[in-house]
């Protein structure tokens, strides 16, 4: 029941001391902002994280050649390293369902033209599961098929930039772009969460390349993931089985660290999950801090109010206050103060992040921000707090003879 | 008006304890105006807060108005306490925030009285104690005499069948002690009962009977030629 005098006694309360609502209020503030801005900051950070990882399968493994460096079961030192395509088929065999997806790759940078425009752009020639390993969304069109491979055909599947910038956001499908002198069908185009860089690539068939810019069988490099159910020490363990194999191919010695170069992902993201569920943790213990902070200092802050009002309640109660009155004159007082508080907090700290926010990103905080559940969750849980702080000293006070605290001064 | 029987009240101080009422027993009747008298320790504070219901006995029998007090919940005891007494302090009482009006508004308002009624009663009473003008003023803008008025005119708001005053000029000079006591003197004069506990001879000496304590017992209990205030201010 909306009790009309009951709120007069209360804004009269908080009106004529004002310090002591400030007080209070300012406590509660101060806890929800902090904790707004703190959770916020350590979001930004995680979304620097996640952002400078990308999309990219996270158990891939790229296989690099280089020269040899020792001389090994007669051949010389300074040995350049060539893969063919028989290698890929060699890691498929020897490995089978360890590898999720292996592609082999040629790479080259050609000057792209469409109908007067033009413009240099990355050449990956690559099979069909590349797809999967680089994540690539097709927006249009279809990705490099099996049958592509087989027939050598000049498709071309091109990043979104690309259908941008050379057909200015036409329809690319089925005509003909210019590489570097030969002319490709665009068959597809695709999106990459990962940024613009990823998609001012073209895609082609890695038997085209081969054939159309050497006619031979050599790739690059070997770009593979390993399947997915393995943990990162099985992964590694495979990482470490996989360079001693290829070193054996290639008759390089086991010591050699320039010959054969694997990169594994799987390292990588180790040292990711640690430093993310650190960061977790971070957050977490910063969260519970300041809530613990805030809960503190508004539970001393009620002991003091009441406290103070200890002769009031006497008063009161002398005039024929009941006790559950004496109780929810100060309980909803001090709910309705620190609720506006804390509202005020939450606003004020979702403010500065919005403000603040972009000038961030140069520290490596971007988009720092709290979801609205959070901050929420949090001031309900000063409220609550707050009340039980306030409740368990008023009804102290409530039961005190008035004669008692009549006396106090 | 009031019945007491046997009234035993000991404080706890440390391990023993210190027996301050030793068995009172006290009937006052309507439109008395009682002065209750004793030097400090006598134990006449501790009477009045029980006959107040500030306090509670340990034992002995006390009735006010037909009504045992004994063994009351808070809620009846608020109840009571709104219903039949008003209270007039030495230091006046007043909450600091709220202006004359509402602080004599206040027992109305636990009385459950609509706002504007309360507000309209309060400003009569003002009125009574001289104070309409001053309704306004937050007790630090009042003098001494004037706060203990407000307090005057807040004990009669919820019309109570008995006044009880802690050393009502306790806080004031001369003058002014004759002032609120003549005014005193008058609400007696209209019905009221009224019981005191002063130290001051001459202000017990304008109630119409004074009860002397010493040690926890009744020393004395005599009716006197009440003196009016009046005459001397």
């Amino acid at each position: 029941m909306f009790d009309l005098d009951l709120w007069r006694e209360i804004f009269q309360s908080i009106n004529m001391n004002r310090t002591r609502s400030l007080l209070s209020g300012f406590t509660v503030s101060f806890a929800i902002l902090l904790f707004a801005i703190l959770f916020g900051i350590a979001n930004g950070l995680q979304n620097t994280f996640e952002e400078a990882f990308g999309t990219d399968a996270n158990n891939s493994i790229v296989i690099f050649p280089g020269k040899t460096t020792k001389a090994h079961n007669g051949l010389q030192a300074g040995r350049q390293i060539q893969f063919k395509s028989e290698d890929r088929e060699f890691i498929k065999d020897k490995f089978g369902d360890k590898v999720e997806y292996i592609t082999s790759k040629v790479n080259k940078n050609v000057t792209a033209s469409y109908d007067g425009a033009k413009n240099n752009y990355q050449l990956r020639a690559v099979h069909p599961e590349y797809m999967f390993i680089e994540n690539n969304k097709i927006s249009q069109g279809r990705y490099i098929n099996q049958n592509d491979l087989n027939n050598k055909s000049k498709n071309a599947v091109i990043g979104r930039i690309i259908n941008d910038e050379l057909f200015f956001k036409e329809n690319a499908i089925g005509k003909y772009i210019n590489l570097s002198g030969i002319s490709y069908k665009v068959v597809g185009v695709f999106t990459d969460d990962e940024g613009d860089n990823e998609e001012r690539v073209i895609y082609i068939p890695i038997t085209t390349a081969q054939f159309v810019y050497g006619n031979n069988d050599f790739i690059d490099f070997m770009h593979l993931t390993y399947n997915p159910e393995m943990n990162s020490n099985q992964a590694l363990t495979f990482g470490t089985t996989l360079t001693k194999s290829l070193k054996e191919r290639f008759s390089v010695a086991r010591s050699d660290q320039r010959a054969i170069r694997v990169q594994n992902m799987a390292q990588a993201t180790t040292q990711v999950d640690i430093m993310t569920s650190g960061l977790t943790v971070i957050i977490l213990v910063i969260g519970f801090g300041t809530l613990i902070a805030g809960i503190v200092g508004i539970s001393n802050i009620m002991i003091f109010i009441v406290k103070e009002r200890t002769k009031e309640i006497g008063i009161r109660k002398a005039l024929g206050a009941s006790p559950k009155s004496i109780i929810s004159i100060i309980l909803i007082e001090s709910i309705l103060i620190t609720t506006i508080a804390g509202y005020l907090g939450l606003l004020i700290g979702v403010g500065v992040l919005e403000l603040v926010g972009p000038s961030l990103e140069v520290y490596f905080i971007k988009d720092p921000s709290v979801s609205n559940n959070l901050v929420f969750g949090a001031t309900m849980t000063l409220i609550i707090a707050g009340a039980i702080a306030g409740y368990l000293p008023a009804k102290k006070a409530s039961r005190i003879k008035p004669i008692v605290a009549l006396r106090n001064d | 008006m009031l019945k007491i029987n046997q009234l035993h009240k000991s404080y706890p101080i440390g391990d023993s304890s210190l027996h301050v009422l030793k068995g009172i027993d006290l009937s006052v009747e309507d439109g008395e105006m009682v002065a209750i008298m004793g030097s400090s320790g006598s134990g006449k504070s501790t009477l009045l807060n029980i006959i107040g219901m500030l306090d509670e006995a340990d034992s002995g029998d006390y009735i006010l108005d037909g009504l045992p007090i004994k063994n009351l919940t808070e809620k009846k005891a608020a109840v009571y306490r709104n219903k039949f007494l008003g209270f007039i302090f030495q230091s006046f009482n007043l909450i600091n925030y709220k202006n004359a009006l509402e602080n004599v508004a206040l027992p109305l308002y636990y009385q459950g009285m609509k706002r504007k009624e309360r507000q309209e009663l309060a400003m009569f009473h003002l009125e009574k104690v001289g104070l309409a003008d001053w309704a306004k003023h937050l007790p630090k803008e009042l003098s001494g005499g004037q706060n203990q008025r407000v307090a005057i005119a807040r004990a009669l708001a919820a019309n109570p069948k008995l006044l009880l005053a802690d050393e009502p000029t306790g806080a004031l000079d001369t003058t002014t002690s004759y002032e609120i006591m003549a005014f005193i003197q008058q609400l007696n004069d209209e019905g009221k009962t009224i019981l005191m506990v002063t130290h001051e001879e001459d202000i017990a000496n304008m109630c119409k009977r004074i009860v002397r304590l010493r040690d926890g017992v009744i020393m004395e209990d005599k009716k006197v030629k009440q003196i009016r205030a009046g005459q001397h201010v």
